[in-house]
């Protein structure tokens, strides 16, 4: 029997580390689809930012975060962590705690990269890497800790009481980023030229598809990560069974995404617009996380094609509002990541729309007013927004002081 | 001798290179080019926004030649840049006053 159980305690914590470390890809997934969606004149700035937020966010989470989220698993600098799961545990867990760690670590950087597109060609690198640093440090983990830490909101109200379900993390994770690059694309501005003084919206093409195209078949793998890691098991025949229902349906739902989304652009725009498809894969993918274990797979596909929909009339949306987003993060995630919740109890019996509703309302109103908060003290003392001038001519050369096609002449 | 230069439609150039070199033209300069007439720009559609395309993509042909020559070089320059859409192109005909060749110091028609 005991090593039937160290059997499980291997292959449990081997596919939870491979699950992370497919996460982990999805960095350079949101790297690509940035880079490719900015004019090339931001390319070395983006992929710095993407890069360094990765760093950032694994260092905070590994110093306070990871003890905020979890405070009976944590400590500060992650002391204690290197033991096994099974003796001292209250309940015998089947993978390593350093395993916990690095699987949550990922999906908090996952969390900072959604805003990195959102504030892209204007933002200034050190403002945004120090927002980062509270981002990952606190706000994150504070809302982590109500949610699937288990911990009442300031000691209130517990939202899993309430009926409250976030699987993978469409609020959690996805609607949590996309709320702080709210609160940051706000107090920034829209990049120069987007929007004239008459109300006219202009477009700003992105420099590179084939990049984007790249990092949203990144990000769709990574997602099978996102989603298949989040069951949390797969050494026994009911989390296997689960694994793969999860993996099914995660990619059921972003098909349906894209095929609505590509379908929706033709019948607005004329045009079967490339990266209104890649953000309806997307918009597929995070509608699916927040329940892909109980759907059907026809159920996931529909899921999914609401998501493709609605992300598509979100950018349009955001445009009018002049909200502007390079990338349509705040649409993918924050808008489509709240139809994610929403849509948890049609198939999920253990939630319901007013402990969805209040547990949206809780992780939006805590991480869009904190952030504005630190987004307001970085603009009054650092700065936020580059000069119009390095605007102009490109934060590559402003911020990082190299081109990222040197040898490109257009 | 004369100078011509040719704006034409960028999928013509090789129709234009080919009835060139069937008339005896010995040389021909190709240049990636924008600019507008009366074609102007268009309007491109992105993410649900439009914006405009200025400057549309043309090739510029240049060709010296004896006087002689420029009649049938403009009609098969002509006949084989003609879609009869509008953005066709343009010719252009300007005096030269000399021509050398550099690696032998021939000059004039001879150079050509």
């Amino acid at each position: 029997m005991n090593e039937i159980f160290e059997l499980q305690y291997a292959l449990d914590t081997f596919y939870f580390l491979m699950c992370g470390a497919l996460v982990m890809w999805m960095a350079a997934g949101f790297s690509m689809l940035e880079a490719g969606l900015v004019r090339s004149k931001n390319t070395t700035e983006i992929l710095m930012k993407n890069i360094a937020l990765f760093a950032v966010a694994c260092t905070m989470y590994m110093v306070c975060g990871y003890y905020i989220m979890y405070a009976d698993l944590g400590a500060f600098f992650l002391s204690g962590i290197t033991g096994d799961g099974v003796t001292g545990a209250e309940e015998a867990a089947t993978y390593a705690p350093s395993a916990d760690f690095y699987f949550q670590v990922v999906f908090v950087a996952t969390a900072m990269s959604i805003v990195s597109g959102a504030v892209a060609e204007r933002m200034k690198l050190w403002a945004f890497l120090a927002f980062a640093v509270v981002m990952t440090g606190v706000i994150y983990p504070v809302e982590g800790s109500w949610t699937w830490g288990g911990n009442a909101v300031f000691g209130l109200y517990t939202l899993g009481d309430l009926g409250f379900s976030d699987f993978a993390g469409s609020g959690i994770v996805h609607m949590a980023g996309a709320s702080a690059a709210l609160a940051g694309v706000l107090l920034l501005g829209a990049r120069k030229g987007k929007y004239d003084a008459n109300g006219v919206i202009n477009a700003i093409p992105g420099a590179n598809l084939p990049m984007a195209t790249l990092g949203t078949f990144i990000l769709w793998l990574g997602w099978f990560g996102f989603n298949g890691g989040s069951v949390l098991a797969t050494a026994s025949v009911e989390s296997a069974n689960a694994v793969a229902v999860v993996f099914m349906n995660t990619n059921a739902a972003a098909c349906g995404g894209l095929i609505a989304a590509m379908i929706l652009a033709r019948l607005l725009f004329k045009k079967a617009d490339l990266t209104m498809a890649l953000n309806g894969a997307l918009a597929g993918l995070v509608a699916i996380t927040a329940e892909p274990s109980t759907p059907t797979a026809l159920q996931a596909t529909l899921f999914g094609a609401m998501g493709g929909v609605l992300v598509v009339f979100s950018i349009v949306a955001l445009d009018k509002f002049k909200i502007d987003d390079p990338v349509g993060a705040i649409s993918v995630h924050g808008v489509v990541g709240l139809l994610g919740l929403m849509l948890v109890p049609i198939t999920n019996d253990a939630s319901s729309f007013s402990g969805q509703l209040i547990g949206a309302a809780t992780i939006f109103v805590w991480v869009f007013g904190a952030s504005t908060v630190v987004w307001y003290i970085l603009k009054a003392t650092i700065g936020i927004r580059v000069s119009e001038e390095e605007e102009f001519t490109g934060v590559d050369i402003a911020e990082c002081g190299m081109e990222a096609y040197p040898e490109f002449v257009s | 001798m004369k100078l011509i230069t040719a704006i034409v439609k960028p999928f013509k150039l090789d129709e234009v290179r080919e009835a060139l070199g069937e008339l005896g033209v010995s040389g021909v300069t190709v240049t990636e080019v924008k600019g507008f007439g009366r074609q102007k720009g268009h309007t491109e559609l992105y993410r649900g926004a439009e914006y405009v395309v200025d400057f549309l993509p043309k090739v510029k042909v240049e060709v010296a030649l004896t006087g002689e020559m420029v009649e049938s070089a403009v009609e098969a320059i002509t006949k084989a840049a003609a879609t009869g859409k509008i953005g066709d192109g343009k010719i252009f005909i300007s005096p030269l006053d000399d021509a050398i060749r550099i690696r032998t110091g021939e000059t004039g028609p001879e150079a050509i």
